[in-house]
This record gives structure tokens, C-alpha cells and sequence, in this order.
């Protein structure tokens, strides 16, 4: 067995392989009910991160030639990401869980020698209730750290906060997978 | 418990062969790390299924020493390598990212302020993928070693940046893959923050003459490895 190769950070240069049109996941045609997700990176100190890169996973609707299933966004001056997708569907769980509609994050930046991963739900949606990750998480503070507020129907922002600040500042839920 | 309808989860990372995310002596860490614990998932669909990349849309760039017909400064190299998951098994048609400083140790970039040449010829980006049989290669010029503010005179070992995604969310992997013989190595934060010196050493590649194109360019041999599936299923 041999063991998987070791991560190293993404660094400040990684614009080099930026490609803008990559934050749009309907480019290639993708049917589905549109939707934007925005939101922002900060670090402990309440700092924009301006330099991250914030990629959006998402397993429903399947990757298939209309839709890559992936998207890449830059932060801003601001700290400030915007991604347009289809919105997902409810996905199944492990055992005979649903899981709620959410995206997977994986966000790189200078100073993460690995991604932190993250997902982001729809504040509001029923199936949170019994969603099993949202259900672990007993504290609401951090709970809501995962739950994308809704701007409009089609518009939801999610922001993400790399380390609790020193007043108290809730630091987003981010996973071992 | 795995139930068998579940997809096959990702094996844990070996211990000691990934970086932490608070590392001191990287002084960038000391504001971005997590302090809470993270929280544990189990793998579903979502962190099993990966995106689809076709050479349609993601078009390959598999030179770099080349722009416009002009060639870049430098020395000119070729990286071949295979990918394979932990059991051995090829990683066939996977999309590998590639990105890098000139030959001076300038990256074409705005936010590279290092007082080092720009090339006209060199932009820095690649993008190949790899053969039924897990296998990669480009052509590139060899990148220069560069200085940054992490602590007095501190400089970054030469090195090229690459981006894996293999078979899902999971598995996706951005790492840097450096040159045999380098004395910055054993000063680089970043190199030295993985706890496993054997895992360390996995990222520096190899001379292989079989790569090298004589009269041409030198070749170098990197191989990867992504995360494989538990083999069996397993009780949670």
C-alpha cells in the first residue's frame, strides 16, 4: 500500500490557472432551476481573505457535458466569491438517510497547507431537520455556519469565517473527510 | 454502518504524511487556521462523486515553454509521471493542473512584486491529462527559486504547483513538487510542515534520462498518489 501523496498550499500565485468563466457551472447548458450563491472569506482577525480560491462541489444534478458538476471562484479585494449553478436536489444519505440540498466547498488560500471543506444548505429548506450532518451539530451558533441565507428565491450568500475571532466571532464548521 | 447501497468511502490519510493546518514557522497559518475541532463525515455521494472535465471544454496546454511560437527563457525540461491510487491502480483520464514561476523566479502575476525578470514567453499555466494507464507529461522550462516575507531572508525551493481532482470530492489533492538536490529544501516552512520525512521526500522528483529528449530538454519523473477506497466495506 502505498500512502497518497502529500498536500501543499495552493499559494498566492494560484491565479495563474484562474479561468472566471469557471464560477458560472451553467456555461455549458446545464438545465435546472438557476441560482446564485455569493458570499465571503474572512480570517480570525476578521480580515477579508483575498487571495482564496473557493471551489464548489456538487454531486446533484450528476456531472454530465452540460453540467461539470465543479466551479472556481476567486476571492476579491473584498473577500467576496460569486458562483451561478442549478440548484441541487436532495441527495441520498449513508443507510436510508436523505441528506438536504447543499454544495461541498473546498476552499485553498496562502496559509492552508491543505483545503478546509465545507457545505453550504439552504436556510430554510425542510430537509435540514433531518439532515444527518446538520443534526450532529449541536451548537446552533455553529450550526448556521453551514446554512447559505436566502437574498432572493434564486439568490443565497454563505460566509465563511477561517478561525473564531477573538470576540467571540464564530469560526465556520469545516470537515474531516 | 455501511449499508450496501452506500458508496465506498476514502481511506483515512496516513498518519503523519499531511501537513496541519497551524504550522508556526509557515506565518501565514497563524490567522487562517481552524481552532475548532472539525467535524467528522462519514462519506456520501457528495464526497464520493467527482466533476467531469472534457478536453472539449478544459482544452490541454501540455507546454509551457512556449508562447506564441516564442520560447521562454530557461532550461528547458520535460515532467512525466504516473498517477495511481493507493492500491497501485492507474488513475486513467484525470485532469492535472499545473502552474509555475519562470526561469528567474517570477511568477506572471500582479501580485509577484519580486525583483526578477518577466517573460515574455512564459506564462505559467498547464493543463494535461492523463492516459489509460495513469500516465502524465508536459514540457516546461525549470523554475527559479524566489524570495518571500515569511521570515528574514527567507526563499522558496524551486518548485512547480499542481492540481488533482482523481475520483471525487474526497480525493482532491494541491500539492508542490520539487527538484532533486536543493539545498532550500531542509530551510522551506512549507516543505518541512509535513511531519513524515519519507512522505516529504515523495515530492521531490527524480532525473530520469528516459524523459530527457536528448538535444533537447532534461526529463523529470514525478509520481502521484491519490487516495484510494476502503477495499471492503466497513462498520462505522
Amino acid at each position: 500500500m502505498r500512502s497518497a501523496t502529500s498536500s501543499q498550499t495552493i499559494g498566492p500565485f494560484w491565479h495563474l490557472i484562474e479561468h472566471p468563466e469557471w464560477a458560472d457551472l451553467t456555461r455549458f447548458g446545464a438545465a435546472g432551476a438557476r441560482l446564485t450563491l455569493t458570499g465571503s472569506v474572512k480570517d480570525g482577525d476578521g480580515n477579508p481573505v483575498t487571495d482564496a480560491a473557493v471551489e464548489l462541489w456538487q454531486a446533484d444534478p450528476p456531472a454530465d457535458e452540460t453540467f461539470p458538476g465543479f466551479g472556481r471562484c476567486r476571492t476579491d479585494e473584498r473577500g467576496e466569491f460569486r458562483f451561478n449553478t442549478v440548484k441541487p436536489g436532495p441527495m441520498p444519505g449513508r443507510g436510508n438517510a436523505q441528506q438536504a440540498p447543499h454544495f461541498a466547498i473546498c476552499l485553498h488560500a496562502r496559509g492552508l497547507l491543505k483545503p478546509v471543506m465545507t457545505r453550504a444548505y439552504l436556510d430554510g429548506d425542510p430537509l435540514n431537520e433531518t439532515d444527518p450532518l446538520l443534526s450532529s451539530i449541536e451548537d446552533a451558533k455553529r450550526r448556521a455556519t453551514l446554512l447559505a441565507r436566502s437574498v432572493s428565491e434564486s439568490q443565497w450568500r454563505l460566509d465563511i469565517r477561517l478561525q473564531r475571532g477573538p470576540h467571540g466571532e464564530t469560526e465556520t464548521v469545516f470537515l474531516d473527510i | 454502518m455501511q449499508s450496501e447501497r452506500d458508496p465506498l468511502p476514502f481511506r483515512p490519510y496516513a498518519p503523519g504524511t499531511q501537513p496541519p493546518y497551524d504550522a508556526p514557522a509557515y506565518g501565514s497559518t497563524h490567522k487562517r487556521h481552524p481552532q475548532e475541532t472539525l467535524v467528522r463525515l462519514p462519506h456520501t455521494i457528495t464526497e464520493t462523486a467527482g466533476p467531469r472535465f472534457s478536453t472539449a471544454h478544459f482544452p490541454p496546454i501540455p507546454d509551457l515553454s512556449v508562447v506564441d511560437g516564442k520560447t521562454a527563457l530557461g532550461e528547458r525540461i520535460i515532467v512525466r509521471g504516473r498517477i495511481t491510487d493507493e492500491e497501485g491502480r492507474p488513475v486513467p483520464r484525470t485532469i492535472v493542473e499545473i502552474w509555475q514561476a519562470n526561469a528567474s523566479g517570477r511568477y506572471q502575476h500582479p501580485a509577484d512584486q519580486h525583483d526578477a525578470a518577466v517573460d515574455p514567453n512564459f506564462r505559467g499555466e498547464g493543463r494535461v491529462y492523463t492516459d489509460d494507464e495513469g500516465w502524465y507529461r508536459f514540457t516546461s522550462i525549470k523554475p527559479g527559486a524566489y524570495p518571500w516575507r515569511n521570515h528574514p531572508n527567507a526563499w522558496r525551493p524551486n518548485h512547480i504547483h499542481f492540481s488533482f481532482f482523481g475520483s471525487g470530492f474526497a480525493a482532491r489533492l494541491v500539492t508542490q513538487m520539487y527538484f532533486p538536490g536543493d539545498p532550500l529544501l531542509e530551510l522551506d516552512p512549507i516543505f518541512l510542515s509535513i511531519p513524515d520525512a519519507a512522505a516529504r521526500n515523495r515530492l521531490v522528483c527524480t532525473l530520469d534520462m528516459t524523459v530527457t529528449e536528448p538535444e533537447w530538454a532534461l526529463g523529470y519523473r514525478w509520481d502521484v498518489v491519490l487516495r484510494g477506497r476502503e477495499a471492503t466495506p466497513m462498520e462505522a
